[in-house]
């Protein structure tokens, strides 16, 4: 399988936020009305104008230990995507895939989906729905600025070498020299998804710890047409192609 | 820095304690990552779990402002247990001087005290001379006298037991980080710090930093790759900053500024010209006539130096107590002057004690306010408290370019000076700093040539051809700040023509025939050009093990990457580290990176700059002592100190009006300030980017589930939080990362805000914590010791 991937190696993550920061700069995504709400992390969630989220992570272990987990979360590319097989059965013209990289691309015709919750799309739970248009966002990969060269915009503003791009090849070669240098400080390190995503992450403990979604079976089977893809499918208007 | 950022990579073993790089510097960490990914251990010495914690193998809680209880059990550990690098401790330090019979050090106090002026006499703390009037030297390190001798006594009291108790901190956790960090004693192995703020703003300061030098001195870990003491700077350009003396007590090139008592140049360099009678002693401040007669004739090029002394102003005394910052605002309260420029700062939210402050600010005829963005400075006079109507101030706001609208160099924390062309134009009538500064003193000069004056010489003769086209030149400064020959000179057998660059500072003349704006940055822009703009990476294979790339801009001093590299190699020019070698003697020459002071391996004692040329364990210079000894913070929460009478430094920076909270029980809790990543200073830049405030919106304050508890305060509640001084609101955090310490047997809390925000905007993200923080200071510095103080939390 060719085209590009995403390496994270949580092990260097400094939770700087550089990334979060970056994706907005470059996508002009307006800022949130946030609040302080007890937590470091913010916004709260990922939504339609926030593909990407830092998420942080207090765990206090049994005999005084404290861990402080952060997770930089975006769209993991999915080799199948799942939420594709889902929306060509309302339009396949919504989630489209990049033949270059491999990326997974929303576009306008996304508020086709508009019936649907961000879990019966992603096994992830990544993708958010405008309020207003009915149209579903996420992270594109920089794909303008890939196509030019360039890394993502996340991927660039990293200081620690968490965030990493490139060919698929060179990064999970990169992804295994990792883990197994992380092994040394964290025995329990593992990698979350690997061979059905492009967003491969490298985990010091187990993904759960971390956030819920961090891994999520993503296989080319996980999402079965459900009911309502079907009857979208079904009444679909004819389309010339 | 002695050091650079990139030399981080390479250290075995990097503590950070008064500093939080992962938040504050997070590009540090590009650096402290790979040293880690090398095998380095990481430390962390705080009194919070931050997201530098997250990365570090060693994690020593320790309670604000114990840091030299903790360093002083450190220099315990490294002398009972025989760590330190002895060859080096014996050559390289001062640990075999002998400390003359004045000198004693009884119950928290040295020789010479005045309890009266609160100040020492530093002659009682000299050193023993020979016949030759060279310091002596027992090398059998045994005479109880002797350096090494005097600081075992010392430090004899800084038991595990003892800095356990004070600090808050368990003794397996100390010894975890002792053992972990003095593994650096050995010959090739090497230790760095990286400290901030959170080691300066204490009233112990200077001290704190002095701390660890021994530390790193008994190590041997100064001059060598990844080691070295490493000021971790607050903003890109603050280290330029520094070496232009944007402060009180220092011209460009760290000369002392002149005091009164020295009215002529003969008199000032006769004080401040260090001598030594040691021939290996290369005591490079004994050049210092030439650089200041340099940096005279850079301002005053048609007058003689001696004449050109006689424009400066003189200070009644360098003394922190008479013109830091702290000092300058309570005399502005005072009434004693009325103008004032605050320019590229917010000090109304930036200054300890910010309401004293934003008073002080009411009672100026006029401020001109300078900045990219309106600030709570220059709106003081209608913010929280304040009667616009009553309020005489007037205020002009000049507003500016932002930097990257501008060419110009900076520096950064490892001395790196870096070109960098302009961006994008100025906004609308915006101007650069440079073109405000040339204007103003244009318009002042003009009022001097039409009205004359009391004293016009020193505006009307000022060197000002610092513009090309009416315009600031940057090039035109850089090359000024290098420095130049003001007439045709002969120098052993080369000729140099009037107006040609200095190549170096070794040609700098006392005598007028140089010119040089700032000393340590002359070499910086040379006959061959503008090194600062240099970006070549190549570098030899040494070079290339450490990561030295000397070909890349330019640093200084004379583009040594290393300070006191001499210090790394043995008396036959053999590096102590032969895998990362800083300097090595080959082949008859010094190869790798530029040697600090020259001459043949062993010819030279390495520490150039002392006078003595010994690495100081021993430093009689600082105010507050030659030893660094623990003294609680002004506002603390205990009465009495483990070990001795002295509760507080007793020369510290301190104002009849400032009230102090020891062992206060309503302000129970210890606060502590300080920065997230995202945002900068007072907030000015970041809370005007949305994205940075949508991520960091409020102020907060961390506080621990245990103080939660007895507040009754939950996670996301408005608590207020209260000082002597004044109280704010702040978002609850409520957090295992913090916890209480036990204290001399008492449970002690701690909470922490961060000092970013402003009552300006947004609307609901809070005022600045400096509203509580004291102004007392470090008597070296005057710097305010807002980084441990007193207060109470509840909630609102």
């Amino acid at each position: 399988m060719s085209g590009k991937t995403f390496f994270i190696d949580l092990t260097k993550c400094t939770a700087c936020r550089g990334c979060q920061v970056a994706c907005k700069q470059w996508h002009k995504l307006p800022a949130e009305a946030t609040k302080q709400l007890g937590t470091h992390q913010n916004p709260q969630d990922l939504s339609f104008t926030t593909y990407k989220l830092v998420r942080f992570k207090e765990i206090e272990d049994k005999g005084g230990g404290l861990r402080w987990l952060f997770f930089p979360e975006q769209c993991r590319h999915c080799v199948e995507p799942p939420c594709k097989a889902v929306a060509d059965g309302y339009d396949e013209r919504a989630i489209i895939r990049d033949e270059l990289t491999g990326a997974v691309i929303y576009t306008e015709f996304t508020k086709a989906l508009k019936d649907l919750e961000p879990t019966e799309l992603c096994p992830f739970n990544i993708p958010r729905k405008d309020s207003v248009s009915g149209i579903w966002g996420k992270c594109d990969m920089c794909l303008d600025r890939v196509h030019n060269g360039l890394k993502p915009a996340c991927v660039q503003s990293c200081p620690t070498g968490a965030m990493n791009f490139g060919e698929r090849d060179d990064m999970l070669a990169l992804a295994e020299k990792s883990l197994e240098a992380a092994k040394k400080r964290f025995p329990k390190a593992e990698m979350a998804n690997v061979d059905d995503v492009r967003v491969v992450v490298l985990c010091a403990y187990p993904p759960a710890d971390y956030y819920e979604f961090l891994m999520a079976d993503a296989g080319p089977n996980v999402a079965p047409m459900t009911r309502k893809a079907m009857l979208a499918m079904l009444t679909r208007p004819f389309r010339q192609s | 820095m002695t050091n650079h950022w990139i030399d981080l990579k390479n250290s075995d073993c990097i503590l950070m304690m008064g500093s939080n790089p992962a938040e504050n510097h997070p590009i540090s960490f590009k650096w402290v990552m790979r040293a880690k990914e090398a095998g380095a251990t990481l430390i962390h010495v705080d009194p919070r779990f931050t997201r530098t914690t997250t990365k570090c193998d060693i994690f020593t809680r320790i309670r604000s402002g114990s840091d030299i209880a903790v360093l002083g059990g450190l220099i315990k550990y490294i002398l009972d247990n025989d760590l330190y690098f002895k060859d080096y401790v014996l050559n390289y330090t001062n640990a075999a001087f002998i400390v003359g019979k004045d000198y004693t050090f009884k119950d928290g106090l040295f020789a010479g005290f005045d309890e009266k002026a609160l100040s020492y006499d530093r002659s009682k703390w000299a050193f023993e001379l020979d016949e030759n009037g060279v310091p002596k030297r027992d090398l059998t390190l045994k005479d109880p006298r002797c350096v090494m001798q005097v600081m075992k006594q010392h430090y004899d009291r800084y038991t595990l037991d003892n800095v356990s108790r004070i600090a808050g901190t368990p003794k397996e956790d100390l010894v975890k980080f002792y053992k972990a960090y003095a593994a650096t004693g050995k010959p090739d192995k090497a230790g760095t710090i990286m400290y901030a703020m959170g080691w300066t703003q204490h009233s112990v300061g200077v001290q704190n930093i002095r701390a660890m030098c021994l530390v790193q001195l008994l190590l041997g870990n100064m001059g060598v790759a990844g080691g070295g003491v490493n000021a971790l700077r607050g903003e890109s350009n603050v280290q330029g900053s520094t070496d232009q003396g944007l402060l009180y007590h220092i011209l460009p090139g760290y000369i002392g500024t002149p005091e009164a008592k020295w009215q002529t140049l003969e008199e000032y360099n006769k004080a401040n010209t260090p001598v030594t009678k040691d021939p290996m002693s290369v005591n490079w401040w004994q050049n210092r006539p030439k650089y200041f007669a340099s940096l005279l004739k850079s301002m005053w090029l048609d007058d003689e130096p001696a004449t050109a002394y006689s424009f400066l102003p003189k200070l009644e005394s360098s003394s922190a107590a008479k013109y830091s910052w702290l000092v300058l605002f309570d005399e502005m309260l005072k009434g004693s002057f009325k103008g004032f420029f605050a320019w590229g700062m917010n000090p109304a939210c930036s200054g300890a004690n910010a309401e004293k402050t934003r008073e002080a600010l009411s009672k100026l005829d006029w401020m001109v306010n300078v900045n990219i963005f309106e600030n709570e400075t220059g709106s003081f006079w209608k913010g929280p408290g304040m009667d616009p109507a009553q309020i005489k101030t007037e205020v002009f706001f000049l507003p500016c370019a932002v930097s990257i609208e501008k060419e110009g160099s900076i520096t950064n924390s490892g001395r790196l000076m870096q070109w960098r062309y302009a961006g994008p134009k100025p906004l609308g009538d915006t101007k650069p700093d440079g073109d405000i500064i040339y204007e103003l003193m244009n318009a002042i000069r003009g009022l001097y040539k039409e009205y004359g004056g009391a004293y016009p010489d020193p505006i009307l003769k000022l060197n000002w051809d610092i513009a090309s086209d009416h315009a600031f030149d940057p090039h035109k400064v850089a090359k000024l700040i290098n420095g130049f020959y003001t007439k045709d000179v002969t120098i052993g057998d080369k000729t140099y023509k009037k107006g040609d660059q200095v190549a170096a500072f070794p040609a700098l003349q006392a005598d007028g025939s140089t010119c040089s704006g700032n000393w340590v940055y002359c070499g910086s822009y040379t006959a061959d050009g503008n090194k600062a703009a240099k970006r070549d990476k190549t570098q030899t294979e040494m070079q290339e093990r450490i990561g030295l790339y000397p070909n890349w801009a330019w640093a200084w001093p004379v583009n040594r990457r290393i300070i006191y590299n001499r210090a790394s190699v043995d008396k036959t020019g053999k590096p102590f580290a032969p895998e990362k070698p800083v300097i090595a003697w080959e082949g008859g020459k010094w190869v790798g990176d530029v040697v600090d002071g020259g001459g043949d391996p062993g010819a030279k004692h390495p520490f150039i700059m002392t006078k003595d040329g010994f690495g100081q364990l021993f430093g009689p210079g600082r105010v507050d002592g030659p030893l660094p000894e623990y003294y609680e913070p002004l506002e603390c929460p205990v009465d009495k100190h483990p070990f001795s009478s002295r509760l507080h430094n007793p020369t510290a920076l301190q104002f009849a009006a400032e009230q102090k909270a020891v062992c206060d029980p309503r302000y129970p809790f210890v606060g502590t300030t300080y920065r997230v990543t995202e945002h900068w200073q007072t907030g000015l830049m970041t809370r005007n980017t949305p994205w940075l405030i949508e991520a960091e919106p409020q102020i907060f304050c961390e506080l621990s589930p245990d103080l939660a508890k007895v507040r009754g305060i939950g996670n996301g509640d408005k608590v207020i939080v209260e000082s002597q001084r004044g109280k704010i609101w702040a978002m609850a955090i409520v957090t295992p990362r913090i916890k209480p310490f036990t204290v001399m047997g008492q449970l002690v809390h701690q909470v922490g805000l961060p000092w970013h925000y402003g009552w300006s905007f947004p609307k609901d993200g809070g005022d600045s914590a400096n509203i509580l923080t004291p102004a007392v200071g470090d008597p070296n510095t005057g710097i305010p010791e807002t980084k441990a103080f007193m207060v109470n939390v509840t909630k609102a």
